[in-house]
């Protein structure tokens, strides 16, 4: 009944975290007689009585739900493939593109996604046994255009979206810029000018940086306000 | 036998329990996943990781496990007479006796059907390859993200001029009479890799086997370190943050993992980071119960090994009892287990939000499929189609964070005073 290790403290695989039968299992952690084991090489989280591990690093793991950002690998005749960053490929089927009846005679594939083109789409399904399907029906989704595309670390988007989308509201602000988020890492973003894109950029790279420190979204404002400052100077 | 004779001194004037000096760092490649560079004596190993990620070609994909890949490779230049660069029978052996030792630490069910590719090159080699390759891969593994059981240390123990001695170097290894490479893992006490080569007492196979997994436990307490380093130092760059004294001083550690010495090692890293202590006197009663078993296992093996052939069928044999002991353990919930609770909360919210925000602010969408497709039929479902015009509307993947973080009540009307909350937090 006790836990060994503090919030937040760098954790490595088989490190006995807890000891103990009434923890619950989390995320990252097995049971392993008495003892919670962490499975990664990451930072001890133990929100109320679950005893979890948050890896560092890893690759995208496709989760029913998720918004990802994908582009298209190969076009079939009814579907498409997608590169999610992830083991697994995404696969889109044609009545999860378009609501309308679509006829692979008559219809070719390749006028709605093509080879290269960048989608952003949502899991519907995914398993052990199959690849993950999406849907690009819904409000948000679909095939994106302009702007630029950067990716990081999986783990880390939830710290570059921040608390209630505080991180990413504060550079949005600033930059003045359009932002999507795909939770496999990928992110786009679009301006009204080049610099402030690469303004933008920097700042994700910031927080992805520097993840681990206390006080980020503080930090990101700071550097951020700076630079509006400059700019409304020149103008 | 004579343990405190500390007189016997080694071609490279260690003692006989000595380890030769090591340095471990993590993160250095930018090009794999995870990556590891290992220097153990004159060794210098470097192992990269792939993965998990997509299997090719396709009919090797296990449909329940992913598959693990380790090549080991030798450079032409890591040994004094150039090493034909053709992969030879020992590179091969190597390579598969490593991937069953990772094997059995890798949680690989997590990843049906993907790969994991381990990539191990010696850029030099000093004896005991195999073995400081094994922690090496281990933390390339670890540095990737990947589910892991434990860590893994390696390290060999042998018999020169008839003393039991630990971490055999090169020359030991060829003029000595006997060589016994171990990969062990401290913390769940198992031993993943064990192979003998010479002739051995009982006696003295079991002195050796106990130096060797003293040895491995110091390199596992180095491996610790290095890892939670890499991450140490990104946070020292900029000095703003204090440095949250609990791991303890960077710069006495890798004093340390440079000159170490065998006792002095082990109570300074005492003194650094008191944990250790706690997980040790955990893991001292487990060991000494296991050794018991081990030996047994061993007693078996022993008799029967001379030639390498039957060693490595006597090895095949302990891996195979191994495994059928992990597949047990792993019934235990882990990971993916879990997961359906999350996901369950998460698609609610991101419907709420989505709908306001996309209120809020139309800003001009962006070219649509339908835009692009003005000849094809499907332009008359254009408008049903209409969904993809790309408001900027990226909000719900915010509510999939707060799932993570503060998975219960996100109300998409107090996102302003979130933000104020979320600076408390931090």
């Amino acid at each position: 009944m006790t836990i060994f290790v503090k919030e937040k403290e760098l954790i490595v695989p088989g490190q006995i975290l807890a000891e103990g039968n009434n923890y619950k299992v989390g995320n990252g952690v097995r049971k392993d007689g008495p003892y919670y084991r962490s499975v990664v090489f990451g930072i001890f989280t133990g929100s109320g009585n679950t005893i979890s591990a948050r890896a560092l690093r890893g690759k995208y793991l496709p989760r029913v739900g998720d918004v990802v950002i994908g582009m298209v690998i190969d076009v079939g005749l009814t579907m498409w493939r997608l590169d999610i960053g992830s083991p697994y490929e995404g696969i889109l089927f044609a009545n999860n593109a378009t609501t309308r009846k679509f006829d692979p005679v008559k219809h070719d594939a390749r006028q709605i996604y093509d080879v290269g083109d960048v989608v952003r789409a949502k899991i519907i399904a995914f398993d052990r046994t199959k690849d993950p399907s999406l849907t690009t029906l819904e409000r948000g989704l679909g095939k994106l255009t302009g702007g630029k595309i950067i990716s990081v670390t999986p783990t880390k988007i939830s710290r570059v979206i921040g608390h209630k989308g505080s991180m990413i509201n504060i550079i949005k602000k600033y930059t003045k810029t359009n932002i999507l988020i795909g939770q496999n890492g990928r992110i786009w973003i679009e301006g009204k000018s080049m610099e402030d894109e690469m303004k933008a950029i920097e700042a994700i790279k910031l927080v992805e940086k520097e993840a681990l420190r206390q006080g980020l979204t503080d930090r990101i404002e700071q550097f951020l306000k700076s630079y509006d400052e400059v700019k409304n100077r020149n103008e | 036998m004579s343990d405190e004779n500390n007189e016997f001194i080694r071609v490279d004037g260690r003692k006989k329990k000595e380890l030769r000096p090591i340095s471990i760092e993590v993160g250095v490649l930018d090009s794999a996943d995870g990556s590891a560079l290992v220097r153990m004596g004159k060794n210098i190993i470097l192992a990269a990781v792939h993965g998990p990620r997509e299997l090719h070609p396709k009919h090797l994909a296990l449909p329940d496990r992913a598959n693990l890949r380790c090549t080991y490779r030798m450079s032409t230049f890591s040994v004094p007479e150039r090493k034909s660069p053709a992969p030879s029978r020992r590179e091969k052996e190597i390579s598969k006796v490593l991937t069953e030792a990772l094997e059995s630490v890798v949680l690989t069910h997590l990843f049906p059907r993907a790969a994991i590719d381990v990539y191990i090159q010696v850029i030099q080699a000093d004896g005991g390859t195999r073995c400081a390759s094994a922690t090496a891969a281990a933390l390339a593994l670890a540095d990737a993200g990947i589910p892991m059981r434990d860590l893994l240390a390696g390290v060999a123990a042998g018999i020169v001029d008839g003393e039991v001695v630990l971490d055999l170097c090169d020359v030991e290894d060829k003029e000595g009479t006997g060589d016994m490479p171990i990969v062990y893992s401290p913390m769940t006490d198992e031993i993943s890799l064990l192979q003998l080569d010479g002739e051995f007492t009982i006696e003295q196979f079991e002195e050796a086997l106990e130096m060797a997994i003293e040895g491995a436990r110091k390199i596992y307490e180095m491996e610790k370190e290095a890892l939670i380093n890499r991450y140490k130092i990104d946070l020292e760059e900029e000095q703003d943050i204090g440095a949250e004294a609990e791991v303890g001083d960077t710069s006495e550690i890798e004093e340390i993992s440079e000159t170490f010495e065998g006792e002095e090692l082990e109570t300074e890293l005492e003194e650094i980071e008191p944990d250790i202590e706690i997980i040790e006197d955990t893991e001292l009663e487990e060991v000494t119960e296991h050794d018991e078993e081990t030996e047994d296992d061993i007693e078996e093996i022993e008799v029967e090994i001379i030639g390498e052939e039957e060693l490595e069928e006597a090895e095949e044999e302990q891996s195979v009892e191994e495994e059928v002991v992990f597949e047990e353990e792993q019934e235990i919930p882990t990971i993916e287990e879990q997961e359906p609770i999350e996901k369950e909360e998460i698609i609610e919210p991101s419907e709420t939000i989505e709908e306001e925000i996309i209120e809020e602010e139309v800003i001009e969408p962006h070219e649509t499929v339908s835009e692009e497709v003005p000849d094809v039929p499907i332009e008359e479902s254009s408008d049903e189609m209409e969904p993809i015009p790309l408001t900027p509307g990226e909000e719900p993947e915010e509510e999939e964070d707060d799932n993570e973080e503060a998975s219960d009540d996100v109300d998409p009307d107090t996102l302003e005073i979130a933000e104020l909350e979320d600076k408390e937090e931090l």
